[in-house]
C-alpha cells in the first residue's frame, strides 16, 4: 500500500476532482466532503512519503511498471519530501475553512470552485512530486489554468487582473518549454536525472547555456521576481479569498522549489555557481525585489493588496538564499519555502475572515476588528510576527539562516536587503494593529457592528486559522529538527 | 555575407521559429486590443510547437513506423537514422491541448471583460476602472 503513495498524491485528487464534477450535478452538498476526503488522502500520502524517505532514502516510483528514462519517473527525495507535506496540508486546511466563504459567495458554483481547487492541487503536487522535465511542463499549466479560473471568480476587476496573469503566466510556461526542448537537443532525454548524468561533458556547449537561462527567466516569470512580478499584486488582490489563501501561499513557493529542482537536480550546484559565476547579479537582483517589494507595500492602503507585495518581497529572500551558492543560503532558501508558506497562508486565511465578516479590506473597514474579531486578530498577529521575524516563530529562523548564508558570502548588500524588509514589516504591520485596535467601529455600513461586542468568523474558519497560528510557532520551535534531519540531507555534499 | 547567408540557410528552422516567436510577443506588448493580444499568445505557443516538431526532423528519414515489424520474417536490423524521431511530435501533442486550454480560458476571460466594460480596448478599459 504505501509503495503506491507517490500516485496517490496525484492520481486521487485527480480523479476525485472527476467525482466531484458529477456529483455536483446530483447535490451540491456532497462536494465538500469528497474534496476533503481526497485532501486527506493526499495529506496522508505526502506526509507517509516524508517518514519513508528519511527512512529509506531517495525514492524512484516508476509510473505503469515503465522504467526511466523511457518511462516518466516520480522522483521523491529529501527536498520534496519536506515541500509535498507543506503543500498538501496548507491546501487542506485551508479547504476546511474556505467552505463558509463558498457557501456565502458563489452558493450556486460550489460544484465547479471544488473540482477546480482539487485539479489546482493535483497540478501542484504533481509539480513537486514528478521527475520528469517535460511532465512538470504539463503540471505547470494544469496548476496555471485552474488558477486563473479559481482567481477570476472574484470582484469585477479580477476578470482583466487575471487575463494580465494568464498572458504572463503561458509567457513563462512556454519559456520553460523551450528550455526543455534545448536541453532535449543536447542530451536527447527528458528525465531530470538523466540529463544531470549526461550533462557534466557539455557544460561549455552554448546550447546549455541557453537552456539554462531560458528556463530559469521562465521560472522567474511565474514566481513573480521582481521585474517580472506586475502581474501578481492585482490578479491576487481582485480574487476572492477562498481562492487568493490557497494560491498565494503555495504557488510562488512550489515555482522557486522547480528552480531548486533545476539548480540541485538538473544542472547542478557545478556548473550553475561555479561555471556560469553569475550568482552575484542575481542575488543584487534579489536584494532589489526585496527592497523594491517592501516599499510598494508600504505605499499601499488596503490590507490583501499589502500582502500581495509582501509575497513578492519573501521571493527576492528565496531566490537571494539559493543564488548566494552556499550550505547556509540554500537552507535558508528550503526552510522559507516551508515558512512562508504557511505565514502566508495564515495571513491570507486572516483576510479572508475578514471579508467573510466585514465585506472589504481596506484599511478603513478594519477599524476596531480587535475588539470584535479577537480570535482573527491574534492570528494575524502571529503571522506578522512571523514575517518580521520575531523568534519562536518559524519567520525568524530562516531569516537567521539567509542572514549567517550572506555574511559567510560576504554579500553585505543581501544582509542589508533583508534587515530593511524587517523593520519595514514592522511599520506596515503596526500601522494595522493600529487602525485594528485604537480607532473605533466604522459606521458607515450602519448595521449591526453598533454593538461593540464579539462578531468573530464562523468556528470552522476561525478553527483552521488558530492551527495555523500554531504551526507557525511548533515549526519554529522544531526548526532545529527539520534542518537536521530533512534541509540537511535535500543540499547535495558538493556545496560547502 | 556568404558565411551569414549559409548559417541562416542551414539552421532556418531556428530562425522562422524565432522571428514567429517574436511577432507574438510584439503583439502581446504592443496590441491594445485584448483578442488580438490573445491571437498574440498563440502565436508565441504555435511558434514553441513548430521548434519542436523541426528538431525531431533527420534528412531522408520517413515516418516511424517499422516495416516488416512482424510475421515470421521480423528478423532484420532497424536504422535509427531511416525514421525521425517521434518523441518531439508526441510531446507536442500534449502542448497543443495545453495552448487549446489556454486560448479557451483567454477568450472567456475576455467575455467577462466585454460584459463588463463594453469594450475590449485596453486603454478604454483602464480609463473607465480610473473613474471609478
Amino acid at each position: 500500500m504505501n509503495e503506491q503513495y507517490p500516485a496517490f498524491l496525484v492520481v486521487i485528487p485527480l480523479l476525485s476532482a472527476l467525482i466531484v464534477s458529477i456529483v455536483g450535478w446530483v447535490n451540491k452538498r456532497l462536494c465538500f466532503p469528497v474534496a476533503v476526503a481526497a485532501l486527506s488522502v493526499a495529506a496522508w500520502s505526502s506526509v507517509g512519503l516524508l517518514f519513508r524517505v528519511m527512512n529509506e532514502g531517495v525514492i524512484v516510483y516508476k509510473l505503469g511498471g515503465w522504467s526511466p528514462p523511457m518511462g516518466i519517473a516520480y522522483y521523491i527525495d529529501y527536498l520534496n519530501g519536506l515541500v509535498l507535506p507543506v503543500v498538501s496540508i496548507a491546501a487542506l486546511i485551508n479547504l476546511i475553512s474556505i467552505k463558509r466563504i463558498v457557501d456565502q459567495q458563489f452558493p450556486d458554483k460550489a460544484g465547479p470552485f471544488y473540482t477546480l481547487y482539487l485539479l489546482m492541487v493535483t497540478g501542484l503536487l504533481g509539480i513537486v512530486v514528478t521527475g520528469d522535465a517535460f511532465n512538470l511542463y504539463v503540471l505547470l499549466e494544469i496548476a496555471a489554468l485552474t488558477g486563473y479560473g479559481l482567481l477570476a471568480m472574484g470582484e469585477e476587476r479580477a476578470s482583466l487582473a487575471t487575463l494580465n496573469y494568464l498572458y504572463m503566466g503561458t509567457i513563462g510556461a512556454c519559456f520553460y518549454l523551450l528550455g526543455v526542448g534545448y536541453l532535449y537537443i543536447v542530451t536527447g532525454s527528458l528525465n531530470m536525472v538523466d540529463i544531470a548524468r549526461l550533462l557534466p561533458a557539455l557544460y561549455q556547449s552554448k546550447a546549455v547555456l541557453a537552456a539554462f537561462t531560458i528556463c530559469m527567466v521562465g521560472v522567474w516569470l511565474k514566481m513573480a521576481f521582481f521585474p517580472l512580478h506586475a502581474w501578481l499584486p492585482n490578479a491576487y488582490t481582485y480574487a476572492n479569498s477562498a481562492a487568493s489563501s490557497l494560491i498565494a501561499p503555495l504557488v510562488t513557493k512550489v515555482m522557486v522549489y522547480v528552480m531548486i529542482r533545476l539548480i540541485l537536480t538538473i544542472f547542478t550546484t557545478e556548473f550553475v555557481f561555479t561555471t556560469l559565476a553569475v550568482s552575484d547579479a542575481v542575488v543584487w537582483l534579489a536584494v532589489i525585489a526585496i527592497v523594491m517589494g517592501a516599499v510598494l507595500a508600504l505605499a499601499e492602503r488596503n490590507l490583501k493588496k499589502m500582502l500581495s507585495y509582501i509575497v513578492v518581497a519573501e521571493v527576492g529572500y528565496m531566490v537571494g538564499g539559493v543564488w548566494l551558492g552556499n550550505r547556509d543560503g540554500m537552507t535558508g532558501a528550503i526552510l522559507h519555502i516551508v515558512n512562508d508558506a504557511i505565514m502566508t497562508l495564515c495571513v491570507f486565511m486572516v483576510v479572508g475572515n475578514i471579508v467573510y465578516k466585514v465585506r472589504g479590506y481596506a484599511f478603513e473597514d478594519l477599524k476596531g476588528l480587535f475588539r470584535k474579531m479577537p480570535f482573527t486578530m491574534g492570528a494575524l498577529v502571529t503571522g506578522a510576527m512571523s514575517i518580521i521575524g520575531v523568534p519562536p516563530t518559524c519567520g525568524f529562523f530562516s531569516k537567521w539562516y539567509l542572514i549567517v548564508g550572506a555574511i559567510s558570502a560576504g554579500h553585505y548588500g543581501f544582509m542589508a536587503a533583508l534587515i530593511f524588509s524587517s523593520l519595514v514589516n514592522v511599520v506596515l504591520f503596526f500601522r494595522v494593529f493600529e487602525i485594528c485596535y485604537y480607532e473605533p467601529f466604522a459606521d458607515h455600513h450602519g448595521h449591526n457592528n453598533h454593538s461593540g461586542g464579539m462578531d468573530e468568523a464562523p468556528v470552522s474558519m476561525v478553527i483552521p486559522l488558530l492551527i495555523v497560528a500554531v504551526i507557525l510557532i511548533m515549526v519554529g520551535i522544531y526548526t532545529g529538527d527539520i534542518v537536521n534531519y530533512v534541509i540537511r540531507f535535500a543540499i547535495p555534499e558538493a556545496m560547502a | 555575407m556568404t558565411d551569414l547567408i549559409s548559417t541562416i540557410v542551414a539552421k532556418y528552422n531556428y530562425w522562422i521559429y524565432i522571428t514567429l516567436m517574436m511577432i507574438g510577443l510584439y503583439a502581446m506588448i504592443a496590441k491594445n486590443n485584448l483578442v488580438k493580444k490573445i491571437v498574440g499568445m498563440n502565436i508565441f505557443q504555435t511558434a514553441i510547437i513548430l521548434f519542436y516538431v523541426s528538431i525531431g526532423v533527420k534528412k531522408g528519414a520517413t515516418i516511424p513506423i517499422l516495416e516488416h515489424g512482424h510475421g515470421h520474417d521480423a528478423q532484420h536490423v532497424v536504422h535509427a537514422m531511416d525514421y525521425i524521431n517521434p518523441l518531439p511530435h508526441v510531446l507536442m501533442l500534449t502542448a497543443i491541448v495545453v495552448g487549446v486550454a489556454t486560448l479557451g480560458v483567454a477568450l472567456a476571460l475576455a467575455i467577462r471583460i466585454y460584459n463588463n466594460y463594453n469594450t475590449l480596448e485596453e486603454n478604454e478599459i483602464m480609463a473607465q476602472i480610473r473613474k471609478k
